[in-house]
């Protein structure tokens, strides 16, 4: 049954479910802090994500500005737009229903899809590998640019899991996530803090789509379809559990890539079936304890 | 009793609404800089939901409420809180998410006096015992003076206290009693919202009752002791 398995294959799989592992940890985290201190489902995340990508390709087309330049402004721009779409559309959203997030979110990603498609078609458009060329492992070639996605994404997720657990602000983002009002009273502005965090997961899908746009088509479905997947992860991890995001992230990227290599037909299936299973043996996800946030 | 000065806390004509059903119908009373005042009255008679008022907590609120001259009640919690007033809630607020350390040093230093982390674990020893421990995983009285010893940290001088010694053992309800006497002679002022008569009798140098939303009677510390018969009734007990 297995006799087509050899090493360059698993290897190859197993580093093309890191890539896509670190993808899915990036985004599911940013939706999870929102998710935690909003109870938003943040539906714009992936078209977050698309635009950081089309931010990146529109920089680099329309002003010569490359691929680094753009890392650090693409996501500034996602995470400018986000503190708008922050405060004309969701904060008066605040006190109602999820529904209603969930609703203002996903109309606000078609608008954002419907305009790129319009603009740029819904043809893919290719982005320029920054860092060409790779190390040959002796098993399996290496692309330099996916070991810096691996380590680039690895790094991120390890800096933001140290922000909200390690310090003064992530204190206050953890308390705000329970219970706001009391926040509030020990003189802290929560409404800004829910802004800026918002801006900051939204900037996390905008780096994760400058991240994309090398490996990926830069189009205007790449968020749509990655989305259906990062709510499975924030789902399985639990939602509003940043540690269970960024593991559940890495986990089902490698459970996606190992299921390629056994039994292909399932690849797209796995994680799904994975969702299935965790909702009913532990609804609330893998990392839902009380202590969901540590 | 407290030398009388000129009220820190003016209550006046305050409304306040749940969604659309009305819990505050003009509460009016003063508070003046140094006193502790309980709020007695019956369960749902409004008393949680003026300290909430006062805070800003609730949002949908009319009439006013003055800080010295400043006027809350279009201000926002944050603000309010700036001004030097500190709110521990009935269900004493604790975050399941924090450990106690972080519980107790998470309120920013608002005002000067606000106690720093060595005051406040000399002030409240057992806490330093279980600073690593999460927050909901102390007693409730180790979780009621976390909650004191929390809005200390802010050094704000108007403390509003929902109900500090519900549910909890008498030998804690004498510790928090002796806590909030302690505070008094510090120069703390106190709005404390108590269904424990016995303790807001130790506790208070004037009381206001409250029913259905609005302030029905009050009295001095010596009229509360001396004239029980009639706050009982108001209580119905």
């Amino acid at each position: 049954m297995f006799d087509h398995l050899s090493i360059p294959l698993v290897a190859g799989q197993l580093l093309i479910g890191l890539i896509n592992g670190s993808f899915y940890a990036m985004l599911s985290m940013g939706l999870a802090i929102i998710f935690g201190l909003m109870n938003v489902v943040n539906f714009a995340h992936g078209a977050q994500y698309m635009l950081g990508a089309f931010i990146a390709w529109l920089l680099l087309n329309t002003f010569g500005l490359g691929y680094w330049p753009s890392l650090l402004i693409a996501p500034l721009l996602v995470a400018l737009i986000a503190l708008a779409m922050e405060r004309i559309v969701l904060r008066p959203l605040a006190n109602l229903d999820h529904l209603y997030g969930l609703l203002a979110t996903y109309s606000l990603a078609l608008i954002a899809e419907g305009l790129v498609r319009q603009r740029y078609g819904s043809t893919g458009l290719p982005y320029p590998n920054p860092m060409p060329g790779g190390v040959n492992l002796g098993f399996m070639f290496m692309p330099w640019y996916r070991l810096w996605v691996i380590a680039f994404s690895a790094v991120v997720c390890f800096g933001t899991w140290l922000l909200i657990e390690r310090t003064r602000l992530g204190s206050y983002l953890r308390a705000a996530t329970e219970k706001p009002d009391i926040v509030e009273s020990f003189g802290i502005n929560v409404p800004r803090l829910v802004a800026l965090a918002y801006a900051f997961g939204a900037g996390l899908a905008g780096l994760g789509g400058v991240l994309a746009a090398p490996i990926y088509q830069v189009s205007p479905y790449m968020g749509s379809s990655i989305m259906i997947v990062i709510f499975a992860v924030v789902v399985i991890g639990g939602m509003g559990s940043i540690l269970g995001a960024i593991a559940t992230g890495y986990m089902l990227g490698l459970a996606e890539a190992l299921t390629k290599v056994f039994y292909p037909e399932a690849a797209n299936l796995v994680i799904f079936v994975i969702m299935i299973v965790v909702l009913m043996a532990r609804p609330n996800g893998i990392f839902s304890t009380s202590e969901a946030h540590r | 009793m407290t030398e009388v000065q000129s009220p820190l806390l003016r209550v006046a004509d305050l409304s306040a609404w749940y969604g659309e059903s009305q819990s505050l119908h003009g509460m009016a009373f003063d508070v003046r800089a140094g006193e502790v005042v309980t709020l007695v009255g019956r369960n749902g008679a409004g008393k949680t939901t003026t300290l909430k008022s006062i805070m800003g907590i609730v949002k949908k609120r009319t009439g006013s409420v003055c800080l010295t001259t400043t006027e809350l009640i279009a201000k926002r919690t944050y603000e309010i809180a700036r001004l030097g007033i500190a709110y521990c809630p009935e269900e004493r607020g604790i975050f399941s998410s924090l450990t106690v350390r972080e519980n107790m040093l998470l309120p920013p230093v608002l005002q000067p006096g606000g106690m720093d982390e060595a005051a406040l674990l000399a002030a409240f020893p057992n806490l330093s015992r279980r600073a690593a421990s999460l927050g909901t995983k102390l007693s409730g009285g180790e979780q009621q003076m976390l909650a004191i010893a929390r809005i200390l940290r802010t050094g704000s001088r108007l403390l509003l206290l929902d109900e500090p010694s519900e549910g909890l053992a008498p030998v804690i309800v004498k510790e928090i009693r002796d806590l909030i006497l302690r505070l008094k002679v510090q120069g703390y002022t106190i709005l404390l919202v108590e269904q424990n008569l016995k303790f807001a009798k130790a506790v208070a140098d004037r009381h206001v009752v409250v029913e259905n939303g609005r302030v029905v009677d009050q009295m001095d510390a010596t009229t509360f002791a001396s004239d029980f018969g009639r706050v009982k009734a108001y209580l119905g007990v």
